[in-house]
């Protein structure tokens, strides 16, 4: 749009004018409508969704109050407003957490300076650290400067005939001995303590990484790869560990090292200092172009490296998957070209690199040259002794390696750049689903009534939950059903606090469940999946998740209303048996009912139960079903099932459709509706009466 | 009537409860045989249904708790790992002797990750046969145990 001249139209609102709102792949229409027409309508991406809505729903109000009393209304919008994205924010957020994207601009070297926050508990060892580098470094240059009495009172005196003087010659050796062996006790010392607080820091960074990363909402998780983040926290950390450690400090050493030397070659003679001094500038052009090139080449390596541990990430997981559909030759396939396009990517940047130490080399070797010519030049002027010239070229050899290994500072800087970017994108990661600034308490006994009003939530580009009204009852159960996408689980995520409402507000006991203290909220919540998740570990302690400190007894309890006791006696080692990854073996309704008694143990007020029972058979569903009564006493519970059948114990079932309640009652309130429940009814028993056919027809068959 | 368990000529355990209800082939089961042994104990049927518990079998009363004491015994085997003697090699498979509390043993490590930690310091080392080994405190065995251990772990 220009934005020169603002185009404004201006239309007659009839008297039923109304804005509608839809969307499609990412596109959202607002369209203007009334007296049987439309009169315009605009289109615009989703990040304007919910200031369309609420536009919409301004004129709404607007209608009507002007069909009341004639004027207008005028609507002050509370609260401040993202600049981005125009969704108001939260109270007391700073930033907008819906379009707090991910920072794209290449890493800066200054990234690194953020990592001072690690660092600075052990800016102590750090200073030790740093005057022993001082020390040491200084401690390395007097050798060479030993080089010009040797040369000029020992060596040439002796070829134009003078005798060697051995208690001259036993001084300057043994100044060159005690050199070596101060420069080797405080070279270890410096790097021993570096290397230990670097190690600190990076398990530092490590630690506090990963804690951020687990107080992040599901959203972050939903949006990125396991392969990706368990790459960063693994090996970038590491990375900048050891770039830490040895590379920074090598840096350190070495421009150090440069700084004392021209001091002490300008102490000797300034204008051989100079000319020695010459190729300095150019090395440094040099580095700074190549710099540039490296920068984002390293950050392409990266993503690529991630890219190749994804591959790995997905498959193993889903090998079963890959196996059953004899897709091995297609993976690895795949992983080969997440492999080639690796090394793709590293040939280009090789390219540049390998370019880059032969012509360090080179001028140093010109450098060389230089300084050969024009100190010969000098020597022979008598400017200076050929011992000052040796002393030159002593620390030259020096100061030129130096300068080499100083341009690979340059790939390890960009490297630890990148690395310490990827990790601060997670560390500077606002949470989703923020803790309250100023949370309120919940009151010793929670009734567990939640209210949901006018509840909005939006997953990417597609609308999940409109405007959605629930009031459920303390200690009342609940189910939740309709066709798969019409919004079931994501509304038990809302309620969970996996991910916050776009629109409208939840509560608990009529308290809004954002000022609430996350860990308090989810502590009144008992999860049942569809997919039990078992960690590594006892079975005992796998029942003691939520309450690490319940005793055996109550684990026992637990686990006999989760009618899990007797096969966990069962088992060899009873309640010390491990399961989970690499455990042993448990049927999906043996683990289901661990979890149930997971969810025993925390005692919550409210209860979610997400397709509990769909991915066992019917057998199990019966004992499942049994532990599931025991849960489900007393407490406010919710259950989500595919299998209209097993949702005969709730007080009332409230049927979705599209992120909308359609319909709400007891089972026979609604089939004597014939709304949806009614048809969904009808068609499960369609569909149980054809699967009782086959099966039937199947166990003829084996018993014949 | 007081509830009872005996062995019956078979050799089997038969357990009569309160109520004089004979049930046959139970075994007794131990609810934490590594962490907690003496907490918690179940007679089981046959079909795996539990017939009776008892909290802690230290207060179980005599005779009764000696013959639970038997029954579980006898079903148990997990050999506690006193001293490693022997290992054919540092990398798996690898042939193991060891002293245990049951005797001199040699079995076969598959690999590293059969060697697990179960809560807190306790190991359990499962052969290639399935037969565990416990080991209850690596850092009490002997240093020559502990340097052998340490090389897979």
């Amino acid at each position: 749009m220009p934005k020169a001249k603002k185009n404004w139209q201006i239309w007659e609102l009839p008297h039923d004018a109304r804005l509608l709102l839809s969307d499609h792949a990412g596109v959202g229409s607002l369209e203007l409508v009334g007296g049987g027409v439309r009169l315009a309508v605009w289109r615009f991406t989703l990040g304007l969704q919910a200031s369309a809505a609420r536009m919409a729903a301004q004129l709404e109000r607007q209608m009507a109050q002007r069909s009341a009393d004639g004027r207008p209304m005028q609507m002050a919008l509370g609260g401040a407003v993202c600049p981005v994205c125009q969704a108001p924010l939260e109270e007391g957020a700073e930033e907008c957490t819906r379009c707090g994207r991910e920072d794209l601009t290449p890493p800066s070297t200054w990234t690194l300076l953020k990592l001072w926050r690690f660092g600075r508990p052990y800016r102590n060892q750090l200073l030790l650290g740093f005057a022993l580098t001082l020390a040491s470094t200084a401690a390395t240059l007097v050798p060479p400067y030993m080089t010009m009495p040797l040369m000029d009172e020992v060596l040439i005196p002796y070829q134009n005939g003078k005798p060697i003087d051995p208690s001259l010659v036993a001084l300057y050796l043994g100044g060159l001995l005690g050199a070596a062996l101060l420069a080797w006790v405080l070279g270890w010392a410096k790097t021993y303590i570096l290397a230990l607080v670097s190690e600190r820091i990076g398990a530092d960074l490590r630690t506090t990484t990963y804690r951020h990363l687990l107080s992040l909402s599901l959203e972050y998780f939903g949006g990125r790869r396991t392969g990706d983040l368990i790459a960063r926290i693994g090996n970038e950390t590491d990375r900048i560990n050891i770039f830490l450690s040895l590379h920074l400090l090598d840096f350190a050493t070495d421009v150090l090292m440069i700084l004392m030397t021209a001091v002490i070659l300008f102490t000797i003679n300034p204008t051989l200092a100079v000319i020695t001094l010459l190729p300095l500038p150019f090395i440094g052009w040099l580095i700074h172009v190549v710099r540039d090139r490296l920068r984002t080449g390293f950050e392409k390596i990266d993503r690529v490296w991630a890219e190749v541990t994804n591959v790995l990430a997905d498959t193993i997981p889903g090998i079963r998957v890959v196996k059953a559909f004899a897709q091995e030759e297609r993976e690895g396939q795949r992983f080969a070209d997440a492999n080639r396009h690796n090394l793709n990517v590293n040939d280009r940047l090789n390219r540049v690199w390998s370019l880059f130490a032969p012509t360090v080399a080179l001028m140093t070797e010109i450098g060389l040259l230089v300084v050969w010519g024009f100190g010969i030049w000098l020597v022979a002027h008598d400017s200076i002794t050929v011992g000052v010239l040796t002393a030159f070229l002593a620390y030259i050899g020096r100061f030129y390696t130096r300068l080499d290994s100083m341009s690979r500072i340059v790939s390890h800087t960009q490297k630890a750049a990148s690395g310490a970017k990827r990790i601060f994108d997670i560390l500077d990661h606002v949470s989703s689903v923020p803790e309250p600034a100023q949370p309120v308490a919940l009151p010793a006994r929670v009734t567990g009534r939640i209210t949901v009003r006018e509840a909005g939530f939006r997953y990417g580009n597609r609308a999940v939950i409109r405007n959605l009204d629930l009031e459920i009852a303390p200690g009342e159960m609940i189910g939740l059903v309709g066709h798969s996408g019409s919004g079931k689980s994501t509304l038990v995520n809302l309620i969970c606090r996996f991910y916050d409402v776009s629109e409208g507000v939840i509560e608990l006991d009529g308290v809004d469940i954002r000022q609430l203290r996350i860990a308090d909220f989810r502590r009144q919540i008992g999860l049942v999946l569809q997919e039990p998740f078992l960690f590594f570990g006892t079975i005992a302690d796998n029942i003691a998740y939520g309450k690490p400190d319940a005793t055996r007894e109550e684990i026992i309890a637990a686990a006999r209303a989760a009618h899990a006791h007797e096969f966990i006696l069962r088992m060899p080692q009873g309640y010390d048996s491990l399961v989970g990854e690499r455990g042993q073996g448990l049927s999906g309704g043996e683990r289901q009912r661990i979890s149930i008694a997971r969810a025993l143990l925390i005692n919550p007020r409210i209860l979610i139960l997400d397709e509990a029972t769909s991915a066992v058979d019917t057998e199990t569903e019966k004992e499942i079903q049994k532990a599931l009564d025991n849960l489900v006493r007393g407490r406010t519970t919710i259950a989500i099932a595919h299998r209209l059948s097993t949702l005969r114990k709730a007080d009332r079932l409230v049927v979705m459709d599209k992120g909308v309640v359609v319909e709400e009652g007891n089972h026979d309130q609604l089939m004597a509706q014939e709304g949806a429940y009614w048809r969904l009814y009808q068609a499960q028993q369609r569909q149980a009466e054809a699967e009782g056919a086959v099966l039937g027809g199947l166990l003829e068959e084996v018993k014949a | 009537m007081s509830a009872q368990l005996e062995r019956n000529p078979l050799g089997r355990w038969v357990w009569t409860d309160a109520r004089g209800m004979r049930h046959e082939q139970v075994v007794v089961v131990r609810a934490y045989p590594v962490t907690a042994p003496e907490q918690g104990v179940g007679i089981m049927d046959a079909e795996g249904h539990e017939l009776a518990w008892f909290d802690r079998l230290d207060q179980v009363a005599q005779p009764l708790q000696a013959l639970l004491r038997e029954a579980v015994a006898e079903r148990e085997f997990l050999p506690e790992i006193q001293r490693l003697l022997d290992v054919s090699s540092l990398v798996t498979p690898s042939f193991w002797t060891v002293q245990t509390d049951r005797g001199q043993a040699r079995f076969m490590l598959k690999g590293e990750e059969d060697i697990r930690r179960l809560t807190g310091k306790t190991l359990i080392v499962s052969d290639v046969d399935g037969v565990q080994y416990l080991i209850r405190d690596p850092l009490a065995l002997d240093k020559h145990s502990r340097k052998l251990l340490d090389r897979f772990m």
